[in-house]
């Protein structure tokens, strides 16, 4: 019996070992890490127009799949979820977030903003307790500042590392390859939402929470965006090169948790305008 | 008599500049109050498209967004191709921008507060009021200065998204998708105002 403990425990330790390695060897290769990185720097790496499409083809498939499902799924799913009560719609967003801390508070503090880890703590135990499982943002009602979230990718770009080819992921959507490796922190222990409900079987969760919450995170997205991306759609001469825009230019600003368009646009561009 | 005379002259005029030079929040508040009232007339889709183009020629720098949007190639167009390229970007914003408005009944929007960039942009805040079925959306507006008599809009950011620059890379998209050529882009650009 001590045997076979002794041989899981050495089988287990061998296989995060591996899972650490091809994690770290695949971050190294596909991005270019700068430990001395500074804001202009990480500003002109997370540029847009930097950003290489190295898979234009593959992306381009992939981008027509997510716009087939969102036809048949998420846009009809969408349509009625907006027309619920806003009481509701608020209910759901705000525990969304509210779960959303499990990842942004590990990432406050990779990123060193402990302020804001403890902020975001504070807010999380308020809105589990008093807000009902996050259905009221008592945080916010109370005076907290406002929140943002963080992930595993954002963590990886602040401290240097560049966002290596832009991707389209089947189902997923948008991404870029450093965000895409560092979304694999959240299956190895990164996100506690998932080892409670999928990785650890408790008598509380199943997997099916953890995947509603997924699916419920991209109707409530849709929802909220509804008459944008159709406004979009519909006045893009290039569809897919609006998405890609908007979603890289979203990342940047998150990246810096820039506030001002100016901190993060080219003013130079603009100077170079004469009427 | 003549330094009285000079001292009239000199406030007058310091009067006159002030009341012409038009503040940039002003002016965005302004050009606001005037589409929505627009939008909220009750007057067929055709002819609120038709008034809302207008306003966008009074208010909006169509030919700098023009050849801001069209990136370094704007530097190998020779002057025929530069003017073939402001009439057909012209027809193509007036009607994307006029056919995105007309969606939309009586949007309130709430300017508040400015920062002046330098003395050519100003960026003004806004916000659009949220509804049943969308939540309240950011709207900054780049506004062109140099003429301060005549302040014209560059480009809006909804919520930290620069318009301007998503047109830019899906004009480079489709630049890129056609080994740079010019011509590729114009009938991308006619289809549109066509269709």
């Amino acid at each position: 019996m001590l045997i076979y403990i002794r041989v899981d425990y050495i089988i287990r330790t061998l296989m995060i070992k591996k899972i650490l390695i091809t994690f770290i060897t695949t971050i190294t290769l596909v991005v270019n890490v700068n430990a001395a990185s500074d804001g202009e720097l990480i500003l002109k790496k997370n540029d847009p127009s930097e950003i290489k499409e190295c898979w234009e083809g593959f992306n381009r498939a992939s981008f027509a799949l997510n716009q087939g499902l969102d036809k048949i799924i998420f846009k009809p799913v969408s349509s009625v979820y907006r027309k619920l009560p806003t009481p509701i719609k608020s209910g759901v967003s705000n525990s969304l977030d509210n779960l959303s801390n499990l990842v942004t508070i590990p990432n406050n503090l990779l990123q060193g903003e402990f302020n804001e880890a403890v902020v975001n703590t504070g807010r999380f135990v308020i809105n589990t307790t008093i807000g009902i499982l996050g259905l009221v943002d008592v945080a916010s009602l109370i005076g907290f500042e406002e929140y943002v979230k963080e992930d595993y990718g954002q963590t990886l770009a602040v401290h240097g590392a560049g966002p290596g080819c832009y991707v389209v992921l089947p189902v997923l959507g948008p991404s870029t390859a450093r965000d895409t490796v560092a979304s694999v922190v959240n299956f190895v222990g990164g996100d506690a939402w998932y080892n409670v409900t999928v990785q650890n079987d408790t008598r509380y969760f199943t997997d099916f929470d953890y995947y509603a919450s997924k699916v419920t995170s991209g109707v409530d997205f849709r929802a909220k965006n509804y008459d944008s991306i159709e406004n979009v759609e519909k006045n893009s001469i290039d569809f897919y090169a609006s998405v890609k825009s908007l979603y890289l230019q979203d990342r940047q600003k998150r990246i810096l948790n820039a506030k001002a368009i100016v901190d993060t646009q080219d003013d130079s561009d603009w100077e170079e305008i004469e009427n | 008599m003549i330094k009285k005379l000079l001292s009239i002259i000199f406030i007058l005029n310091f009067f006159i500049n002030n009341s012409i030079a038009l503040e940039p929040d002003i002016f965005v508040q302004s050009t606001v109050n005037r589409a929505s009232k627009l939008l909220s007339e009750d007057i067929s889709k055709e002819e609120k498209i038709k008034k809302l183009k207008q306003i966008a020629k009074d208010t909006v720098d169509i030919k700098g967004i023009g050849f801001y949007t069209l990136g370094a190639a704007r530097k190998n167009l020779s002057e025929s191709e530069k003017k073939e390229y402001s009439e057909k970007f012209e027809n193509y914003f007036l009607k994307s921008f006029a056919s995105r408005l007309a969606e939309y009944t009586n949007p309130e929007i709430d300017v508040f507060s400015k920062e002046i960039l330098n003395k050519n942009y100003t960026i003004v805040n806004s916000t659009l009021k949220a509804t049943k079925e969308r939540p309240e959306i950011k709207i900054d507006w780049r506004i062109y200065t140099k003429n301060p008599d005549q302040p014209l809009i560059r480009d809006l950011i909804i919520e930290g998204l620069s318009l301007a620059r998503t047109q830019k890379e899906e004009f480079a998209s489709v630049l890129s998708g056609n080994n740079g050529d010019i011509i590729a882009l114009f009938k991308v650009l006619e289809d549109f105002t066509n269709n």
